[in-house]
């Protein structure tokens, strides 16, 4: 009756070795890894952007998350490498969501996500649109905008000041911020966070998850950085 | 084409904490039972591999041991005659999937209930006057006493090796448990989690501030610990991945952690993994159930002959099943026929948010599941509700969950959500910020229920279910006095601020974008009366005495407390009556 699907197969794939433990949250497991330019000698090479959206969301992680004295900004952590590998996972493909038909987008938002969209599409008609904006208005494309613009032109989406014609603007502003505070919080096995520095930022120790020798010392700074999924250290 | 199998016992759909339980019982009576589950197997070694499982983004935020909502979801509206849509990403409650079903990755908030909550209409009525309860409003008392689930309160906290201390043995108040709680039996199985700093400050505001703090009891043992079945269970260590994760320690009691590794070495026992139960099959009286049909991993639809089936699936799907079955009435909402679907509650969720003065190291990465102070002052009717003028109370805890960072890096209201000024806010904040749980009870309404869908259909064809819930002005009122009381306690911790963050405010319609709980109760409601409840006292259905529906869809209305411990009690409770009277006597335990 039912054929299983992707989401099936990559649970069979968790229980079968430790190889594939990470196959459904993670991409490097599922084959083609997120390559950092430390792994591959060079430029990361975006798989679902093209380059004119990859520049628009290096840029745009860097006026979410900015460089100053509280650690590195967006695109040097890799947000946009952790979005651009979210799309190939179920989760860009909108597989994780119900998405049987018919649509109700009209119905109150208290009632939940009701658009015909899943992240790959939020994303291509988002930054065209929110590009083709920049270009009227500011006579460039965000990427080419300066710092103070691309601020200003950021605030202007996130107030709903800007009216898309195939994506409502604050959809794609609420997938944007949300993804990059994710790729910025994640482990670095999703391809952000690197060199663990938002966790460093906070003091989250990641992995470590053992405080047995800590619970009984109040208000005392924990003395251990943190650690990640592969091992690394910071 | 339809496969059929040879005949069971037992057959019971679905293996999470009650199918778990039914399951050791009747196997322990000699029942041969087979456990079909729709998910995939699932274990410790696993699932809860480490360090692997401690990923926020896999397992919180993508939900990967949730119920995959692309192939079955519900439908929500507000209102009777509202249009219902699907809740297409997981939000306000994340229902469980795979062997072990919730129960693996639930907290372990390991609550029984306030003896007066079992009998809350006549303890109302009683007390206030039989027209202090709000028209519309359809609480019912239990069909059980405090005094009889005691035994089986008891017994599940000593499978799961609930750590705690008691405030009451047999009418002896103890210092440091809950003073307001119904007599135990016996303490707690294993000691109380230490406290972290943030547990030790919002102790001693309360105190400060007249109220009676408690250590919470969490289902997150405490010490090595061996279960009645034999189990062991090791000491949490604070690792701050509870919820949403299976736990890497065999700390968290979980049916994977308690019973399961006893279960799967009987040869009375199967669970049958990727398995959907599409429904109940009845004879052609429709007064007998002759089995179930389920679709296997491989697509083949299968039915499985039973004498006994027992519906262990969660809430929600307990009562889909019984609809799709044709099992009772459906609950109309317009002319209060029937009962399938009736009394469908929630929690009201919210909180009391404490900013500490600067330099305050909480560590909030320390975390357990459940450990920390729990506070039941505004719980139950353990206060005067006459010049209040609400029905009901919450529950009140701080526990540290943790402080994964993708969920748990709160900033101060007004904060910018992105940019520098919300780094540093986000840097300043984290180790100063402690979060107090207001959870209250959401009464019963006559106009809040679940039915099936009219139009959407999952993968299998069938039609979702409906829900049709929206917060009462009753729940309004409640968290508003609850939210004002609880600043009494951030006010003595001499916070540089705090303040009240409750979902349910007058006017507001009930949101799914955002976690809440997966306390979700009612539809097959247990009473005294068949002519307004869908099993009886012991969980069996009225109208079908060889299926008994568990979990908490048998709650009559939602209380202040997390359901599991009421859940397993009750589990145990009808497992026993099962078996000391059903089995000799097959048919109906009280007569309508
Ligand atoms: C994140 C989270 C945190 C929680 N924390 C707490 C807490 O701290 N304290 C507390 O008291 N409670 C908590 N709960 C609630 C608790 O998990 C549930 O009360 C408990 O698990 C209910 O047991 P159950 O047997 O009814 O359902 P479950 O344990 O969910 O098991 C039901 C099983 O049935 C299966 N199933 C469903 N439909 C079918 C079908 N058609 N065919 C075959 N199988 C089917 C499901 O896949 C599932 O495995 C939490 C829940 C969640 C999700
Ligand atoms: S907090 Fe404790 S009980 Fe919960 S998962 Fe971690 S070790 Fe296990």
């Amino acid at each position: 009756m039912t054929q299983p699907d992707r989401r099936g197969f990559l649970r069979t794939l968790v229980s079968a070795g430790p190889a594939a433990a990470l196959a459904v949250g993670a991409a490097p497991a599922v084959g083609h890894a997120v390559e950092t330019p430390e792994a591959s000698g060079g430029a990361y090479a975006p798989r679902y952007f093209t380059a004119a959206e990859w520049r628009f969301l290096r840029a745009a992680a860097d006026i979410l998350i900015p460089a100053d004295e509280n650690g590195p900004g967006g695109a040097a952590v890799g947000i946009p490498e952790f979005i651009d590998g979210q799309m190939e996972m179920p989760y860009g493909h909108g597989k994780l969501w119900f998405m049987g038909g018919p649509f109700h987008p009209e119905v109150a938002p208290e009632l939940g996500y009701q658009l015909d969209l899943v992240p790959r599409d939020i994303y291509r008609r988002g930054i065209g649109n929110f590009d083709a904006w920049c270009v009227k208005t500011h006579g460039r494309p965000f990427a080419d905008l300066a710092v103070a613009e691309q601020t200003a032109a950021m605030h202007d989406l996130e107030a709903g000041r800007i009216v898309f014609a195939d994506v409502p603007s604050a959809t794609f502003f609420g997938f944007l911020l949300t993804n990059t505070k994710e790729g910025f919080f994640a482990d670095p096995i999703h391809g952000g966070n690197k060199g663990m520095a938002s966790w460093k930022m906070i003091g989250f120790p990641g992995v470590r998850a053992d405080y047995m020798d800590w619970i009984d010392r109040p208000n005392t700074p924990y003395p251990y950085g943190p650690v990640s999924i592969s091992g690394e250290r910071a | 084409m339809t496969i059929t199998m040879k005949k069971k016992d037992v057959v019971l759909i679905g293996f999470g904490w009650t199918g778990a339980i039914l399951g050791q019982e009747l196997t322990e009576a000699g029942l041969d039972v087979l456990a079909l589950e729709r998910g995939e197997m699932r274990d410790t070694p696993t699932d809860a591999r480490y360090p692997q499982v401690i990923d926020e983004l896999a397992y919180s935020i993508r939900g990967k041991l949730y119920q995959d909502l692309s192939r079955e979801t519900v439908t929500v509206r507000h209102g009777v005659d509202d249009l219902a849509v699907p809740y297409r990403q997981h939000g306000s409650f994340l229902l469980g999937n795979g062997v072990g079903g919730a129960g693996l990755h639930w907290n372990g908030m390991h609550y029984r209930v306030l003896p007066e909550e079992l009998q809350l209409r006549t303890r109302y009525e009683q007390r206030y006057g039989r027209h202090f309860i709000p028209e519309g409003m359809t609480i019912r008392d239990f069909p059980v006493t405090y005094d009889e689930l005691e035994p089986f309160f008891t017994k599940f906290e000593y499978v799961c090796g609930t750590s705690g201390k008691a405030g009451n043995l047999g009418g002896r108040k103890i210092e440091g448990g809950n003073p307001f709680e119904g007599p135990r039996s016996k303490d707690y199985p294993t000691p109380p989690l230490h406290n972290g700093y943030g547990a030790d400050l919002v102790w001693k505001g309360a105190v400060e501030a007249g109220f009676h703090p408690y250590y919470a009891p969490a289902a997150n043992c405490s010490t090595p610990y061996t279960n009645p079945y034999g189990v062991r269970l090791g000491p949490c260590n604070f690792c701050g991945f509870c919820e949403n994760y299976a736990c890497y320690m065999y700390s968290k009691a979980s049916p994977q952690t308690t019973i399961l590794p006893v279960l799967l070495r009987k040869p009375n026992f199967e669970v049958r993994p990727r398995a959907q139960v599409l429904k109940i099959n009845l004879d052609s009286t429709g007064k007998k159930a002759t089995g179930v049909t389920y679709v296997d991993g491989k697509g083949r639809e299968i039915f499985q002959p039973a004498d006994l089936v027992i519906v262990t699936a969660y809430q929600m799907h307990n009562v889909r099943l019984l609809l799709l079955s044709g099992i009772g009435k459906p609950y109309n909402p317009k002319t209060g026929e029937g009962v399938v679907g009736m009394n469908y509650a929630y929690q009201a969720m919210g909180g009391v948010e404490v900013l500490l003065p600067s330099g305050t190291r909480l560590n909030p990465f320390i975390g357990t599941g459940a450990g920390g102070v729990s506070i039941d002052d505004v719980n139950g009717d353990q206060f005067d509700h006459g010049p209040l003028g609400f029905v009901g109370g919450a529950s009140v805890r701080h526990v540290r969950l943790g402080g994964r960072p993708i969920q748990m890096t709160p900033t101060v209201p007004g904060t910018p959500k992105w940019g520098s000024a919300w780094k540093s806010a986000v840097k300043d904040t984290y180790q100063r910020e402690l979060h107090i749980d207001l959870s209250g009870s959401v009464a019963a309404y006559q106009d809040v229920y679940l039915d099936l869908d009219p139009t959407y259909r999952d993968s299998y064809g069938q039609p979702l279910l409906r829900l049709t819930y929206n917060w009462h002005d009753n729940e309004a009122r409640l968290m508003h006095h609850v939210g004002d009381r609880i600043s009494e306690i951030a006010k003595a911790m001499n916070a540089e601020k705090y303040w009240v963050t409750n979902r349910v405010t007058p006017g507001a319609k009930y949101d799914v974008r955002f976690y809440q709980s997966t306390h979700t109760t009612g539809g097959a409601i247990m009473g005294a009366d068949p002519r307004n409840s869908v099993v009886n006292r012991y969980l069996q259905s009225w109208d079908v005495p060889n299926v008994f529906v568990m979990g908490s869809s048998a709650f009559p209305q939602n209380m202040g407390y997390n359901p599991t411990g009421l859940v397993g009690a009750l589990a145990y409770w009808a497992a026993k009556a099962i078996r000391e009277q059903y089995l000799k006597n097959p048919g109906p335990l009280v007569q309508a």
